[in-house]
């Protein structure tokens, strides 16, 4: 697997580069062809583009990454992302295969298509190499568009490019398929015919996908994958050389030999990578007016969505929380404007059956950390995590036994969700019924908003026929703190007309 | 103080508090120093530290035996001078005998009397190792990833150059996953007929990674009061990212879902060889351990649980009329309801095949192990080491055999105040061991080069207790992973030329 060896000056070629005259020796690129439509990135761009080409391109790919990584933040399905992705890439990142054209990869238009492809990418290379964050960011939305092209793909050009990877998979024999045919069937969902299929043995450590759901037969660290998997193997193989050289990168980049022309550009960029994910600011959950203190969350709770309420329910019965349950609702009291104080007298007050020294030994530190009081320079510069939005609780597809953070409308089972919203007061048939339905499209956020919207149906009706709040204020809510402060503020005004929100 | 600690005197040092003071002196210093530098942490640190606090705070602990609950320093010290192998300790995590970047550059986290905790700690060698944790005399330690840099330098470097390279693939069993299926003992206690779980959980998960990931060199180890570690030490486990050790995660975690969830298990079908083998092991261990030793489904609400996990309402109403009369059903026969109501017909809806399943997903439900995944997702996660002592039992955690696994009785473990009265009761009886009890034992569990002296061999302390056992299960453990480690680096040198090359590029 040692594979970098193309980066390196071959020894013998070394030996006779006068060190004195290195830098002044004419480089010799390898010259960029472009035979595929695909690229795994492997040899960086070496010809000259303009200023005007090095901002253009990088900002064309970057705004399909965004889109890219907004759809996934959104819980679209590949469908519904492809619909929207489409008619983007079409306009600004084209990418025709060979067969497009009747020169096949000579054409001048393809070329032109792979090489803004092939350079915008390396570009953002740069510009979102510098933190780990957007190290993560990036390589996870170039693998998502990696992914859309390659399924897109005509299968014969397809089969080319993965040829000239020279992967290595071992093809399984025939007397070992006869062997094992049972287990590749039985762990192999969707197979028609064990025999149809050309099966590879790879190291398992390539398909760490199908190892996760358990689609794929393991013997002794090997894993028998069936031929249609090659979209997992690729995958995996791309992100990890994408990673890998964004690391390099990250390393190379203090040492970035440049003037003052690229440098304000990058920083534009990484700047303009706006984060979907924080749709969120600080501050933004507090509501001016309202007294939060330990004591008045009990009656608050009636205001929180249905994942914080359920944790509160949680704590009042058991008088504890697991960790990742105290984290999430430590982190949305706080988005609400509760003071680290008072937050530590809530929970010291929660946990009725912990003494002082236990309270402050086991569970202090955590709710100080939460709020950056405690921890490392950067936790402490960032006053903790921010709370817990919505896409954030939704994507731990891991509560473990016995634990009650999440979302109850995905990680509930239906008649457990059901059984808690009538408990919190929702009985309208119709409602839950709509529930049900969200849930089972897994449409989590639109089940939250349905019974948000019954819940609420009285205020906003007025609010609406006033006019103090347009439709801008009643945007679907996809942050816990959301829910809160507008579920607050509505109740509020009902209470006192008049009142500005 | 190493050397006021002789056998003679150890059992009453209990009443003593001079020779400890200075030791908890420099401890304190130690700690106030270190405090200085601990501030920073990886994110996911606190959290899990904190909860790994949680669950093993001494406050909580009801005995389930009469030992002594609480050890004391002197008793942790004289088991570290005394019994601890500290130079089995270090060729396992050095891989090889001459100390290198693996024992160096790896992490330990020590957990002091006064409970102050020190990460980032790390020892060149043996000896170094073995000085140092009898200076500090702590109350417990972990093991943490091998480090690119050497951890106590971290403070040197710019934020992020420190990075994790490799630790042992783990994983944590603990029986307080386990409470809601349990009815013999909950919290911290065991019993025997709870351990069983632990047993088939050991079992299931040990196969799996022989059979299916090709590991070797697994080495079990009991966690001191209600659990076991796995250890995975192959080189090609060491070295896994977070991302692979996620998916083999994933790969052996069945049950999914909190308390709210409902059905926990939802298997495909046809299974997948892993859960068909799984399945296979543990339908034994549901007919004796679920149905008999715990009897769960014996209470009601286990029983209305039971019949939720059963697909065919019909037939659920037939169940639950038969068991609401007779109360005192065990949960065998309940068991055996099932099907026995099932083949008289009266439900017309059901569906065999369906029943079939759901039996077969409740089996694993009620016995499949419970694995805190976590541990094992992320390289830089802690780990207790091997053969320290449980502060609140004051047991070993000695390792376990997996082929045996279900000889192992948690409950006879030896605990330390046991091992050194039999160090004590083995001199009382053998005088000529006091020669060497004349010779400060510093080295005692340190150095077994010195095994050959004289032509006599000098007895380790060690060697004296029921403690012998489990060390050389130990040893043999690290003789077979120094044996392919050796035949790996071979490996490498013979192919090394055109490789060396490149380190000498710039």
């Amino acid at each position: 697997m040692i594979r970098q060896d193309f980066q390196r000056i071959d020894p013998k070629r070394r030996a006779t580069i006068d060190p004195k005259k290195r830098q002044f020796a004419t480089p010799t690129y390898k010259q960029q062809d472009y035979p595929f439509r695909l690229n795994l990135y492997d040899t960086p761009p070496t010809a000259e583009i303009t200023l005007e080409q090095f901002e253009q391109w990088a900002i064309d790919r970057l705004k399909v990454l965004a889109e890219i990584e907004a759809c996934s933040y959104r819980n679209k399905s590949p469908a519904e992302t492809e619909a929207h992705i489409n008619p983007l890439l079409q306009r600004l990142l084209p990418l025709s295969s060979n067969t497009s054209s009747p020169h096949g990869a000579a054409d001048q238009r393809l070329k032109n298509e792979r090489q803004k492809d092939h350079y915008s990418h390396f570009i953002l290379r740069l510009a979102f190499s510098a933190t780990e964050d957007l190290r993560r960011r990036f390589a996870r939305a170039e693998t998502m568009l990696f992914r859309f092209r390659f399924q897109k793909d005509d299968s014969r050009e397809r089969r080319a490019f993965v040829e000239s990877l020279s992967l290595d998979w071992e093809p399984v024999s025939d007397e070992e398929r006869h062997e094992v045919s049972e287990s590749l069937g039985n762990s192999t969902p969707g197979l028609r015919n064990v025999n149809e299929e050309i099966w590879y043995k790879v190291d398992w450590e390539k398909v760490p996908e199908l190892v996760e759901r358990r689609t794929v037969h393991l013997k002794k660290g090997k894993a028998y994958v069936p031929g249609r998997e090659q979209l997992s193997m690729i995958m995996a193989e791309f992100t990890a050389r994408l990673e890998r050289s964004l690391e390099l990168t990250s390393r190379a980049l203090p040492r970035l030999d440049e003037d003052d022309r690229l440098t304000p550009i990058l920083n534009h960029l990484s700047k303009n990578f706006g984060s979907a994910e924080s749709v969120y600011s600080e501050g933004e959950g507090h509501v001016d007016g309202a007294a939060i203190t330990a004591s008045s969350i009990d009656s608050l709770s009636q205001h929180f969505p249905l994942c914080m309420r359920s944790l509160h329910m949680n704590l009042r019965k058991n008088n504890h929380l697991k960790h990742f349950g105290r984290l999430q609702y430590t982190l949305f009291l706080k988005g609400i404007g509760l003071s680290l104080e008072e937050c530590i007298i809530f929970w010291r007050q929660s946990f009725k059956g912990k003494t002082d020294d236990e309270f402050n030994s086991q569970y202090k530190y955590n709710t100080r950390h939460a709020y950056g009081d405690v921890g490392g320079d950067v936790n402490r510069r960032g006053r903790g995590y921010p709370p817990y939005s919505c896409q954030k609780i939704l994507s731990d597809n891991n509560v473990g036994i016995g634990q009650t953070h999440g979302c109850p409308y995905r990680h509930y089972s239906v008649d457990n969700l059901v059984g808690l919203l009538q408990s919190t007061g929702v009985h309208d048939k119709e409602i839950l019924r709509g529930v049900r339905e969200d849930v089972g499209k897994q449409r989590y956020h639109i089940a939250c908003n349905r019974v948000f919207e019954w819940s609420h149906k009285g205020e906003i009706k007025k609010v609406k026929e006033d006019g103090t709040w347009t439709q801008a204020d009643l945007d679907t809510i996809v942050h816990p703190n959301t829910y809160f402060k507008r579920s607050y503020l509505l109740k509020q005004l009902a209470k006192a007309p008049g009142r500005d929100a | 103080m190493p050397h006021s600690v002789s056998p003679a005197n150890s059992p009453r040092k209990d009443d003593e508090e001079l020779p400890d003071a200075p030791v908890e002196g420099t401890a304190e210093n130690g700690v106030k120093l270190e405090d200085l530098f601990n501030d920073d942490d990886n994110e996911e640190f606190p959290a899990s530290t904190a909860d790994m606090k949680m669950q093993s705070s001494p406050a909580s602990v009801p005995e389930p035996t009469p030992a002594p609950s609480g050890v004391d320093s002197d008793i942790m010290l004289a088991f570290y001078q005394r019994l601890f192998p500290f130079r089995y300790l270090f060729q396992w995590l050095n891989h090889g005998i001459v100390p290198t970047r693996d024992f160096g550059n790896r992490e330990f986290a020590l957990t002091l009397q006064n409970d102050a905790y020190l990460r980032y700690q790390s020892y060149p060698t043996a000896d170094l190792f073995r000085k140092d944790i009898l200076k500090m005399n702590p109350s417990r330690f972990e093991i943490g990833p091998v480090y690119s840099t050497n951890p106590r330098d971290r403070k040197t470097l710019r934020g992020g150059q420190m990075k994790p390279v490799s630790k042992e693939l783990v994983f944590d069993i603990d029986m307080t996953d386990y409470d809601d299926i349990r009815t013999c003992c909950q919290k911290a206690n065991i019993c025997a007929k709870c351990w069983a779980f632990v047993t088939m959980a050991i079992k299931v998960i040990d196969t799996a990674l022989r059979e299916d990931f090709g590991f070797e060199h697994i080495l079990w180890v009991y966690s001191g009061r209600r659990g076991a570690h796995a250890w995975v030490c192959d080189p090609r486990a060491r070295n896994l990212p977070d991302d692979r050790r996620r998916a083999i995660a994933g790969y052996l975690e069945i049950l999914r879902g909190g308390s709210q969830s409902g059905k926990r298990v939802n298997l495909k079908r046809p299974l997948h060889p892993h859960v068909a083998r799984s399945l296979d092991i543990l339908k034994n261990n549901f007919a004796q351990t679920t149905l008999v030793d715990q009897d769960t489904f014996a209470s009601s609400e286990q029983a209305d649980r039971l019949l939720t996990l059963l697909p065919d309402k019909s037939l659920n109403n037939a169940l639950r009329r038969k068991w609401d009369s007779s109360p005192d059903r065990p949960s065998a026969s309940k068991w055996a309801d099932i099907d026995s109501l099932a083949k008289t017909g009266k439900s017309s809806t059901l569906n065999t095949a369906t029943l079939r399943d759901a039996k077969q997903d409740i089996v694993l439900e009620y016995t499949y192990p419970r694995l805190d995944a976590e541990v094992s997702k992320k390289m830089i996660h802690l780990l207790k080491s091997p053969f320290v002592i449980h502060p609140g039992t004051g047991r070993i955690c000695v390792p376990i055999d997996p082929r045996k696994a279900e000889e192992f009785d948690p409950l006879s473990v030896p605990t330390v105040m046991e091992l050194l009265t039999e160090i004590d009761a083995y001199d009382a009886k053998n005088p000529a061991g006091t020669t060497e009890a004349e010779m400060p034992d510093a080295e005692g569990s340190a150095v077994n080069d010195s095994d050959v002296k004289g032509g006599t061999r000098k007895m380790q302390d060690y060697e004296k207790t029921s403690l012998k056992p489990y060390i050389e299960f130990f040893r043999s453990f690290i003789a077979g992973l120094l044996k392919e480690e050796r035949a790996v680096k071979r490996e490498r040198e013979e192919t090394a030329p055109a490789v060396k090359a490149d380190p000498m590029e710039f």
